[in-house]
């Protein structure tokens, strides 16, 4: 206990005496078919990089050499090479790819292909296509156990979060949520999961080990229709003590309790809030607005928004990493 | 091939699977078709000879889909009225076969008989097909869930947006067929309820002919203008034509230069093949892929009849009509159907709350409600007849 606090506060010590901008982020921009690079030091953006049609999810790899994007309107994924900032080859994805993950080694790929009801397994190294689990219609959110045993799929249609076993790319469980579940997160001890679903305007908690959903989140702000407030992105802080919920066209983003599942504040963002991620010392959460065309920073520690920076057009996904 | 079978626990509204292997449980739907297709003005919207029933058949693959998950197996029970069927005992039959659940896609009266033949028995009907207001208010019934809006959801889903816009002198022409004028009285009251004039009201009166001549399009031109002349100042002229005797002619050829809504020019549906907005590319793929077609408003129509039953079905993990109907009718349901919100029944009436797309034929120009149109309830309930006009009693 006394170790993991002193670890901790050197990390803060650390993190503080550097300078906020190590890092870089990717942002994909669904219509202009672009990627935005923002320095987070300049909270600017200093490139924008082609990319094929529809570009959704997009994730660094684990080596930071490589920024996957999925471009669902060419039914592939692209690699981005982190050092020339360009397309540098592309992943058998199988039909309309929309959001993926990697295995913890960041050896192997599960990508959510939503025409065909299908995953699809792909060794990265090989840029191979290695098998595929049959899910429910539509499946769309992607997460990992942090023992990496499970993978958890979400189907929009289906309403399902299915709970893959990993050694086996077999379905072990399914377990019914709201109405179109769009995205799976894990808290970092693997104690919950959880899933929002954007239609039924809720999230899920649910217990992994017994596969029953123990509570939902629900949200209410004054003044605004039930019908727009659809939970989108989820990012849980790692010490699993507060998360953040992307509420989509309610324009907000709900600060909850990671403990009671209650939330806290609500925080006014850009248009259409849609996923989000942390810098990698979680002093701030970026999150993109599709509507208004741009990203949001929010303070970790103040939870305020303290910048907003422009992007493409429909910005849609983000990843951020350490400047290589 | 392993076959996995999963059974179910029930745990706070949630359902979670464990493996067992036991047959599915089985659950026909019913699909009765009126008699004969309506033909359209224009060759591009008539319809294909499974217009409607493709779009049920895609949700019962959707629902078989989840329903492997649940131990559930959906089927599909197609019945096609002829001239002079009898729609009540083609309903009858379908309940004689144990079916539970009826999507019809049939004229009101015969809608009513229907539902009617089969109350009795707990058997359910989804209209899809019939946009009558009077179904869902003097002769609303129990056992008749409405998935297809209304006349005066469409009527007000286009008035919002042509108010929006500050088109707010209409030009009314009005077919002469019963249709027509149903649907004249939607509009008339469209405008009174968010303050569009209309300044001018004519008849267009169908004298017969045929709709395809080859030299049909010179006479058109002459006919158009002519008709359409001699108009006090207006900003839109909207078309009352159900009948497709001439709305679709009168686009580019009015004696005014102005644009066209209602029955051509932006026409108000509850899904259009160009909609592509909230998911949607997904639901058009799979439709495509399976129908070698553009889906249809009476496709999604059908196909949201038919997830609902499987949405329900799911949630109450039961076959049971009774219970599949009590969750349907009660206030947890709701049904996504790519139109960016979650929809649900009016429970007075037992309308499903939908948005309303306008469309020009080749894109979706808006979405309604539109913004600014406000209700303590739900801005859905903004467009077609609220509860405090409802002439609906069920009993």
């Amino acid at each position: 206990m006394w170790r993991h606090c002193l670890v901790s506060g050197i990390a803060v010590w650390l993190a503080g005496a550097l300078p906020a901008g190590a890092f870089i982020a990717y942002v994909s921009n669904e219509k202009s078919n672009t990627v935005s690079v923002i320095d987070t030091d300049k909270w600017a953006v200093i490139k924008t990089i082609k990319v094929g049609q529809r570009p959704r999810g997009i994730e660094f790899t684990k080596d930071g050499k490589f920024v996957l994007v999925a471009v669902g309107d060419d039914d592939t994924i692209q690699m981005i090479d982190t050092a020339t900032q360009q397309v540098a080859d592309t992943l058998p994805s199988g039909p309309d790819p929309e959001l993926f993950i990697q295995d913890k080694a960041g050896k192997i790929l599960y990508v959510a292909n939503e025409n065909d009801n299908t995953v699809t397994i792909i060794d990265i190294e090989r840029r191979a296509r290695v098998g595929d689990v049959q899910v429910g219609v539509e499946p769309e959110g992607m997460a990992i156990s942090p023992d990496g045993r499970f993978l958890i799929n979400t189907s929009e249609t289906t309403n399902m979060a299915h709970f893959i076993d990993t050694a086996a790319r077999q379905i072990v469980a399914n377990v019914l949520v709201d109405a179109r579940p769009r995205f799976a997160e894990f808290k970092r001890d693997g104690s919950e999961l959880w899933v929002s679903s954007e239609i039924g305007g809720t999230v899920a908690i649910i217990d992994p080990v017994t596969h029953t959903v123990t509570t939902k989140i629900t949200f209410n702000i004054p003044g605004m229709r039930k019908e727009a407030i659809q939970p989108v992105g989820i990012s849980i802080v790692a010490d699993g003590k507060t998360a953040f919920i992307a509420l989509g066209p309610a324009n907000r983003v709900a600060v909850v309790d990671a403990a009671s599942h209650q939330v806290t504040k609500y925080l006014l963002v850009g248009q259409r809030v849609w996923h989000m991620a942390f810098t990698p010392d979680e002093k701030f959460l970026l999150v993109t607005n599709g509507v208004s065309n741009d990203v949001s920073v929010i303070d970790v520690a103040a939870l305020k928004v303290i910048k907003t920076i422009q992007v493409g057009e429909l910005p849609w996904g983000i990843t951020i990493a350490k400047q290589q | 091939m392993i076959r996995l079978l999963f059974g179910v626990v029930v745990g706070l509204s949630a359902l979670v699977t464990t493996a067992r292997a036991t047959d599915p449980v089985e659950i026909g739907i019913g699909y009765l078709r009126r008699a004969g297709i309506k033909p359209t003005l224009s060759m591009v919207e008539q319809p294909a000879e499974n217009d409607g029933v493709a779009g049920a058949r895609v949700a019962i693959e959707d629902n078989n889909t989840t329903g492997k998950f649940l131990n559930q197996h959906f089927t599909l029970e197609e019945s096609r009225l002829k001239d002079g069927d009898d729609a009540a005992r083609a309903a009858a039959t379908l309940a004689d076969r144990n079916i539970a659940f009826i999507i019809a896609d049939l004229p009101a009266d015969s809608l009513l008989k229907a539902a009617d033949a089969v109350r009795d028995r707990g058997t359910a009907l989804f209209n899809a097909g019939a946009i009558d207001d009077r179904l869902r208010e003097e002769d609303c019934r129990t056992n008749v869930i409405h998935v297809a809006p209304t006349r005066s959801m469409l009527a007000d889903g286009l008035a919002q947006y042509l108010v929006w816009k500050q088109w707010k002198r209409w030009m009314l022409v009005v077919g002469s067929h019963d249709e027509d004028r149903l649907f004249a009285e939607a509009l008339r009251r469209s405008a009174t309820r968010f303050g569009a004039k209309i300044v001018q009201e004519k008849v267009f009166e169908d004298t017969g002919g045929a709709r395809r001549t080859d030299s049909g399009v010179t006479l058109i031109q002459r006919q158009m203008p002519v008709f359409t002349q001699q108009a006090p100042v207006y900003d839109i002229l909207v078309a009352a034509d159900e009948s497709e005797v001439f709305a679709s002619y009168l686009p580019y050829r009015t004696w005014d230069p102005r644009p066209v809504a209602g029955s051509a020019g932006l026409v108000p549906k509850s899904w259009d093949p160009a909609q592509d907005q909230w998911g949607a590319v997904q639901m058009q793929n799979r439709f495509f892929k399976l129908n070698s077609r553009r889906m249809t408003a009476l496709d999604m129509q059908a196909w949201t009849a038919a997830r609902m039953i499987g949405e329900a079905a799911s949630r109450v993990n039961s076959s049971d009509r009774k219970t599949v109907l009590d969750f349907l009718k009660g206030p947890d349901f709701s049904i996504a159907a790519f139109k960016g919100q979650r929809l649900t029944l009016r429970a007075w009436n037992l309308q499903l709350r939908q948005p309303i797309l306008l469309v020009d034929g080749r894109m979706v120009v808006s979405v309604s409600p539109q913004e600014g149109f406000l209700h303590h309830v739900s801005e859905l309930d903004t467009l077609g007849v609220d509860q405090p006009e409802t002439k609906c009693k069920m009993h």
